[in-house]
């Protein structure tokens, strides 16, 4: 209404920005979460509650010396890379409106596919990762295929893929086991140049030899990905294909390609980031594991927490790394290790919240503005 | 009607804002008792928030509410209800699987030790039902009754609960004619009987047989009220729009040019049935010329536009776009050759909801050189820039100009969004699916206007529409579709709307002459 509108000029406040709004849901679903984990603790055994709740938070700073706490952070940050990118699958998809629960088995494909080039044919790293991306975008493709052409449910078909991908995963990985053990051969003494190089970073973290490139290449995706939502022609497209499909075909749009193209990325994402914690050598694959790892569904999490945008998933999927690495450091004695699993359950629980709290605030700016306005009458 | 000056129910000087907007701006509404007030104005002129106001779902800024004379507080439906406030909504809140019985007792069962008391509620429905002329069948499903009898329903509901203020927001909008006539002689035997009915509407012929006194919005404000017996519809459409405005679109005459489109033997095959929706059909749009299917809704008329937008693959035909084979084009080739297409649902096709203005403004037109460069960028500041210009030149009104989310704006201005962009692409043929549906009197004489525009500049186009009144006032000539097929070409100069009526009802045919 022309004549209406500019009767107000007000600047919008700060607490009404989206972007200030999502980070203050999530840093309040973070504390709300570690209160009631620490009350979790307090029923378990309320002597050392306080120092087991310290410690979590604490992670790395645990160890005195600055060297060996450093080193510690790097080991977190192995874990946040692979993280990162099933939270920036889940994060992409959800864009065009698909719920890519498959991440957990795209994540197993690109761990399958990188460990297998790497050990069993003995290629570098480099292709490693590829054969990573391709696998797990193969498996994105089949759920995309599925969904645009027979309009069959992505989160259905993306759990049976993730079975389906880790029974397979296992039988092609059960041929370069170690004997004594049902983990894969070490990269370091079957393939060394299969593990990613570090160009120099391992210096920053006291030697950690497990800090590779693989870090900082997420960080940049992330902000790839913010960037291709954001401000191309491919995000404008990806973005009105989620809000409203038929609009998306009305406007001549490719809607099935588009959907099958968002599943491929979303597995291409959720199989590098596999191949980033496998290639690093900071950990080996189970061939015995009879359940999907939970990266890909810790991922959803950490895609929610960061409000579903690629630059907030970064420090949401840091801060879910932080406190499961931090649980390892609680006494086994007194507190079950899982404790900082059930603190992130909680927060996880209370992702679903932060669009109440959203919700919340902004009708508690209106209202704060109308009282406002009604007193300058 | 009770002519002394009693008010069932008075809002005095409201005021309630939105951010950006003022939606009442010191309204007073009073009703009287045993009166029918209709309270008109054009979309997103107030009426809804006024209505929402007085039902406590918002609380307003400013004003009171008179309850008898005596000043009440509604917090929220109950209140209202409490109070003896009802209202029948445009979209009928029933439940389709429980019997029209069953949905007017929901809520205010009659129980004894925990079961229901169905007598009871049956004999006073059917004593409602007799009293009022409401002719319902009490045992019948919600799904399987016509959506006269639904609205019937909800009347009663209003009455089973002894309401004495009775609200019906544009009631007609679902009606057929004939269903109207009924709905406006239940309303004046309930205003006999004492019941307060304030009517919201936007059709001033309704207003003008039914109404005693009419309240006016306008963006928000207040305007007035009158009686209808000293007023009439101009007067009542001025005070609505604020300016003068022709009720019937005028065009000059026109010989056509070249054919633009031409359709052969096109069969389009069905969603919801085994057969054909739309069957070997054949005509051509002509440069200059208002071509009309008319019909009534669900004769093949939607799958036909789906057909020829490319939304749905046709099973049989070809389609010719000036002079080009579009028989097999993409829905973006059929666009880039020179088809625009206002469609039937604009918030389901027209536009993404959810995205600003500016970015619905460039929907068909984002991929050109114009708005994103060779790397797949898009051209944000030329979008804005271009949205900026569409706004103005097309007068598109809404909260925060381009960065507006779409869903927050007004139908009328959604309407005007889509029609801006797809008339500004230059288009050799538009197609214009009901594009006045649910518009007001002031939206729809300007969607005329762009059409006789379109075509008085050489453009083709065709007009799917279910109103006789839009077809036989602006179009050139008339197809009349039935059952999926044409079965009548007709002149509007040279054909009565009852000679049309008979050809749309399938009670006359004859071969298109093609």
């Amino acid at each position: 209404m022309a004549d209406i509108k500019n009767t107000k000029t007000e600047k919008a406040s700060f607490f009404s920005k989206p972007a200030v709004q999502s980070i203050t849901a999530s840093v309040l679903c973070i504390v709300i979460g570690l209160f009631l984990g620490y009350i979790a603790l307090l029923l378990i055994n309320p002597a050392g509650a306080t120092e087991a709740i310290i410690t979590i938070i604490k992670n790395f700073f645990t160890y005195p010396s600055k060297p060996a706490a450093l080193k510690y952070f790097g080991n977190t940050l192995v874990k946040v890379a692979p993280l990162l990118m099933c939270a920036l699958s889940i994060q992409f998809c959800y864009q065009a409106g698909l719920f890519n629960i498959g991440a957990a088995g795209q994540y197993v494909a690109g761990a399958g596919a990188s460990l297998f080039c790497a050990l069993k044919l003995g290629l570098p790293w480099y292709v490693c990762l590829l054969a990573a991306l391709i696998a797990g975008g193969v498996f994105g493709t089949c759920v995309g295929l599925l969904k645009a052409f027979l309009n069959v449910n992505e989160v259905i078909s993306g759990i049976m893929l993730n079975w389906i991908g880790l029974y397979i995963v296992n039988m092609l990985l059960s041929g370069v086991k170690e004997a004594s053990s049902p983990n894969t051969l070490t990269l370091a003494s079957t393939n060394p140049s299969a593990i990613m190089p570090s160009m120099g970073l391992e210096k920053f973290f006291s030697n950690n030899k497990y800090v590779t490139i693989a870090i900082p290449l997420a960080i940049l995706v992330a902000i790839l990905i913010k960037v291709v939502l954001s401000m191309t022609v491919f995000g404008y497209e990806i973005k009105a294909t989620g809000i409203a499909k038929d609009a998306a075909k009305y406007s001549g749009m490719k809607e099935k390609r588009n959907i099958v193209l968002t599943l491929f990325i979303g597995g291409a994402l959720a199989g590098v980031g596999a191949a980033f914690l496998f290639l690093s050598g900071y950990e080996q694959w189970s061939v015995a594991q009879a359940s999907v790892p939970g990266m890909g569904f810790n991922g959803i999490a950490a895609a929610f927490l960061g409000g579903l945008d690629p630059i907030g998933t970064i420090f949401a999927s840091y801060f879910i790394q932080h406190i499961t690495s931090g649980g390892s450091y609680i006494d086994m004695n007194v507190y079950p290790s899982q404790i900082s699993d059930l603190i992130f359950a909680i927060i996880i629980y209370l992702c679903g919240f932060v669009l109440f709290f959203k919700h919340f605030m902004n009708s508690r700016i209106r209202a704060k503005k109308n009282n406002a306005e009604g007193g300058n009458k | 009607m009770a002519d002394n000056n009693a008010y069932a129910i008075e809002m005095l000087n409201i005021t309630k804002r939105f951010p950006g907007i003022i939606a009442n701006d010191n309204v007073t509404i009073q009703l009287k008792k045993g009166e029918i007030h209709a309270l008109l104005g054009e979309n997103g002129a107030g009426k809804s928030t006024l209505m929402s106001v007085l039902f406590g779902l918002y609380q307003a800024e400013e004003g009171v509410i008179k309850k008898d004379g005596k000043e009440v507080k509604i917090n929220n439906p109950n209140d209202a209800n409490d109070l003896g406030i009802g209202m029948v909504h445009q979209h009928f809140k029933l439940v389709q699987c429980f019997s029209v019985l069953d949905n007017i007792i929901l809520g205010v069962e009659t129980t004894k030790n925990g079961f229901l008391q169905k007598d009871v509620a049956r004999k006073k429905i059917l004593e409602l039902s007799d009293r009022y002329g409401l002719k319902v069948d009490p045992d019948a499903k919600i799904e399987d009754i016509t959506v006269g009898m639904q609205q019937r329903t909800e009347i009663l509901k209003m009455l089973y609960r002894d309401n004495e203020i009775l609200i019906f927001d544009e009631p007609t909008a679902v009606l057929t004619p004939a269903e109207i006539d009924e709905l406006m002689q239940i309303m004046k035997n309930l205003a006999k009987e004492g019941k307060s009915i304030l009517f919201i509407s936007h059709k001033l012929a309704e207003i003008m047989s039914v109404a005693d006194r009419c309240s006016v919005l306008r963006r928000g404000k207040y305007i007035g009220t009158v009686n209808i017996s000293e007023t009439n519809q101009e007067e009542l459409s001025r005070m609505m729009i604020g300016r003068d405005v022709q009720l019937v679109a005028t065009k000059e005459d026109k010989e056509p040019g070249d054919v633009i489109l031409k359709v052969e033997n096109m069969t389009v095959p069905s969603k919801l049935h085994h057969n054909n929706a739309v069957k070997k059909v054949s005509f051509d749009v002509r440069a200059g010329e208002i071509v009309c299917i008319a019909g009534i809704d669900g004769n093949g008329q939607t799958e036909l536009v789906y057909g020829l937008s490319g939304l749905e693959n046709i099973s049989n035909g070809k389609i010719t776009l000036s002079g080009k084979d579009i028989t097999k084009a993409s829905i973006r080739e059929r666009s880039t050759s020179g088809m625009s297409h206002i469609p039937e649902d604009r918030h389901k096709h027209g536009l993404v909801m959810d995205y600003s203005l500016a970015y619905n403004l460039v929907l068909q037109r984002y991929f050109e050189p114009e708005f994103s460069s060779k790397a797949g960028f898009l051209k944000k500041s030329a979008i804005n820039s271009y949205a900026e210009k569409l706004i103005e030149q097309y007068d598109v009104r809404s909260g925060q100009g381009a960065q507006t989310i779409t869903r927050s704006m007004s139908g009328g201005n959604q309407q005007k969004a889509i029609i801006a962009r797809e008339i500004d692409k230059n288009p050799d043929l538009l197609i214009a699916v009901q594009p006045t549906r649910g518009l007001d009197v002031g939206a729809i004489e300007y969607i005329h206007k762009q059409l006789i525009a379109q075509r008085d500049a050489g453009h083709a186009v065709l007009l799917v529409s279910l109103e006789l009144e839009e077809v036989m006032s602006i179009s050139d000539r008339i197809l009349v579709m039935y059952e999926g097929e044409i079965v009548g070409e007709f002149d509007p100069k040279n054909v009565t709307p009852q000679e049309l009526g008979l050809y749309m009802a399938g009670a006359k045919r004859k071969e298109a002459a093609l």
